[in-house]
């Protein structure tokens, strides 16, 4: 597992994205700057369209900034050829996303044991390893179950299980909350927290959720493609849980100076 | 991947039984076809095949089967005086008409031989023998041809050219590409069935039997320097000649293989279309996949493994299907033959046309944007 200290194992300077149809062009991040640290749970907010999802897509190399600079781990990956982005995704990224993309035809197990696989480990210790991760997320007991016989908190568990597959230090997830209840939405978000803090991962999550403010130990707040707010807590501004008692939009937007 | 591969293929039990559906119609309409394509080439030279001769010697010109044209007997005894001949035998081919019991007429092909020479003698006799052509008026005919000649057992009487014949005995599956049967009676009385005018002193063919320890070729050569006005062929030879017109020069066997090819190209469209539309629907997965860093060749396995288990199994089905049509085909007019080499080819075929359809999947999964991942 990795140490607790809190380095920097993403730092990003200058990010933009511009999409080109036609004469037509979008900037959907503009000259972003960033410093993820591990042992940290960075929330990345904003409305609709502020370029939180590319943020994230770029950060997990499987998009291409247009300008600017990517370090990973201290590896400068902006400028890695395409073939070499798969291994810095196996090695160094796990996924979490908002519709858990899980495989409805594989069980629990299998869902994780693919990420193994795609890795290269196989046969019966790549199984055991996966047995051991769903137990990590509290699923021990539904090993054998097919997506389809899951909750939704269950699904997201196992996606977090199979995102844990390669021991990456960097954990990315899309609203991993967005499609739960708020109990389930509770034990996610508690998970996640868990990774960073307890296990050191830089876990950056991307979410409308206000439920999950308390969680985080940073905020980075989006709009139009820029960072307007960042470097915010919420964690400790907030003395109750936010699953217990929702802040209100006037809380929110006090802390977020919207 | 395999399970992935697996799981995936076989989940959607519909739509795996389309994909299995066109590759077992492709396969069995290129069996078929290729099937009927073997069998016409073997029925066109079979009884060239089945002469046991060493040598033809024909008429210079003659380039199959099938236009034997008559030369003289004076032929016969040079080949019989050359050195390294052990046996040599006058041989009958001509088209004659045969009139049923019930009136009705259809053209046969008559072959005329020396019964007990062991040349150029029907073979695969289910009734009767060969010996008993040696009667007067006598002959043999396959009972593939019993309804289209009208004659259903041994005994049984017609007319051939105007001259009496009785049916002595009955070959199995000696099929005519011209669709004529074949006729077998001795050399004197095809000569009376097909053309009474003509010399007993002619011969259409002359079969020989080199001596031991005289290469074909060799007396091939002997024969072809020694003999003038006609082709002296080995029994390959004059087979592959005989083939080549029937298949090629026709055009019967480019039509067989033209539809052949059909049946492939058929195959392709339809097993790349199930196969492309498999892939479509589990295209999320693939992105989610590749955002997980499953490089290019990973997601090639999969799709390739889903290919290969395709041919495989729609390779067995199509053979059991295939089974049937060759059993039934025994019994009808044009037989479609599978070796166990076309078999074996067969197999290599599905997994080819298979591996083909999927690239057009391979080609959609090379370009998925793994950020797709994170639309919802």
């Amino acid at each position: 597992m990795h140490n607790l200290e809190r380095n920097t194992v993403i730092r990003a300077r200058g990010l933009s994205k511009i999409y080109r149809e036609g004469a037509t062009e979008l900037r959907a991040l503009q000259e972003v700057d960033l410093d993820v640290r591990a042992g940290e749970l960075t929330l990345l907010m904003g409305p609709s369209g502020s370029g939180k999802t590319t943020l994230l897509s770029i950060l997990g190399c499987i998009l291409r900034a247009s300008a600017g600079t990517l370090e990973l781990l201290g590896e400068e990956v902006s400028a890695l050829p395409e073939t070499e982005l798969p291994r810095i995704r196996r090695d160094a990224i796990g996924f979490v996303f908002q519709g858990f993309n899980l495989f409805p035809t594989l069980t629990a197990t299998e869902n994780v044991a693919l990420a193994l696989d795609v890795r290269g480990h196989r046969g019966a210790a790549a199984k055991k390893r996966a047995e051991e991760l769903l137990a990590e997320v509290g699923l021990a007991q539904k090993a054998r179950s097919f997506p389809a016989d899951l909750s939704g908190g269950q699904k997201q568990r196992v996606a977090i299980a199979r995102a844990l597959a390669g021991d990456p230090p960097i954990l990315l997830a899309d609203e991993p909350t967005a499609a739960l209840d708020s109990t389930s939405g509770r034990a996610v978000i508690e998970l996640l927290q868990k990774l960073a803090r307890v296990h050191g991962r830089a876990v950056v999550m991307v979410t409308h959720d206000p439920r999950v403010l308390p969680f985080g130990d940073r905020i980075i707040q989006l709009e139009d493609g820029r960072i307007v707010q960042g470097e915010t807590s919420l964690a400790d501004t907030l003395e109750k849980s936010p699953f217990l008692e929702p802040p209100t939009g006037e809380q929110i937007s006090q802390v977020l100076s919207i | 991947m395999g399970l992935l591969a697996r799981r995936n293929l076989f989940h959607d039990k519909v739509r795996f039984a389309v994909t299995l559906t066109g590759i077992v119609f492709a396969l069995v309409l290129i069996i078929i076809q290729f099937g009927l394509f073997l069998g016409f080439t073997t029925t066109t030279s079979n009884n060239i095949d089945h002469s046991n001769a060493d040598l033809w010697v024909v008429f210079h010109g003659v380039g199959y089967f099938d236009t034997g044209r008559n030369f003289s007997e004076r032929k016969y005894y040079e080949v019989l005086s050359t050195p390294g001949v052990e046996r040599a035998e006058k041989y009958m081919q001509a088209f004659g008409r045969w009139k049923r019991p019930d009136g009705r007429v259809e053209n046969i092909q008559v072959i005329g031989f020396h019964p007990g020479s062991g040349l150029g003698e029907p073979w695969n006799v289910v009734q009767g023998s060969v010996a008993d052509l040696k009667e007067e008026d006598s002959v043999f005919v396959d009972e593939l041809y019993r309804e289209k000649l009208g004659v259903e057992k041994i005994g049984d009487r017609v007319e051939i050219g105007d001259h009496r014949a009785r049916v002595v005995g009955f070959t199995r599956g000696i099929r005519s590409f011209t669709t004529s049967p074949f006729v077998y009676a001795t050399f004197k009385s095809s000569l009376d069935y097909t053309n009474p005018a003509s010399s007993e002193d002619s011969t259409a063919y002359i079969l020989v039997k080199a001596s031991p320890g005289v290469s074909p070729a060799a007396l091939q050569k002997r024969l072809h320097d020694r003999l003038t006005d006609v082709d002296v062929y080995t029994t390959a030879e004059f087979s592959r000649k005989t083939r080549f017109y029937w298949m090629f020069t026709t055009g019967a066997g480019l039509a067989v293989l033209t539809a052949a090819l059909m049946g492939l190209v058929v195959g392709v469209a339809v097993v790349a279309q199930t196969i492309y539309a498999a892939t479509m629907d589990h295209i999320r997965e693939y992105g989610t996949l590749k955002a997980m860093g499953a490089t290019n060749r990973y997601l090639y396995r999969v799709l390739m493994e889903q290919a290969v288990w395709s041919a495989v199994l729609g390779y067995g089905l199509a053979m059991i299907v295939a089974h049937f049509i060759v059993q039934a085909s025994e019994k009808g007019g044009a037989i479609i033959l599978m070796p166990w080499s076309m078999s074996l080819g067969m197999l290599v075929l599905a997994v080819v046309m298979c591996i083909a359809a999927a690239l057009v999947s391979i080609n959609k999964v090379t370009r998925i944007d793994p950020a797709m991942v994170f639309r919802g």
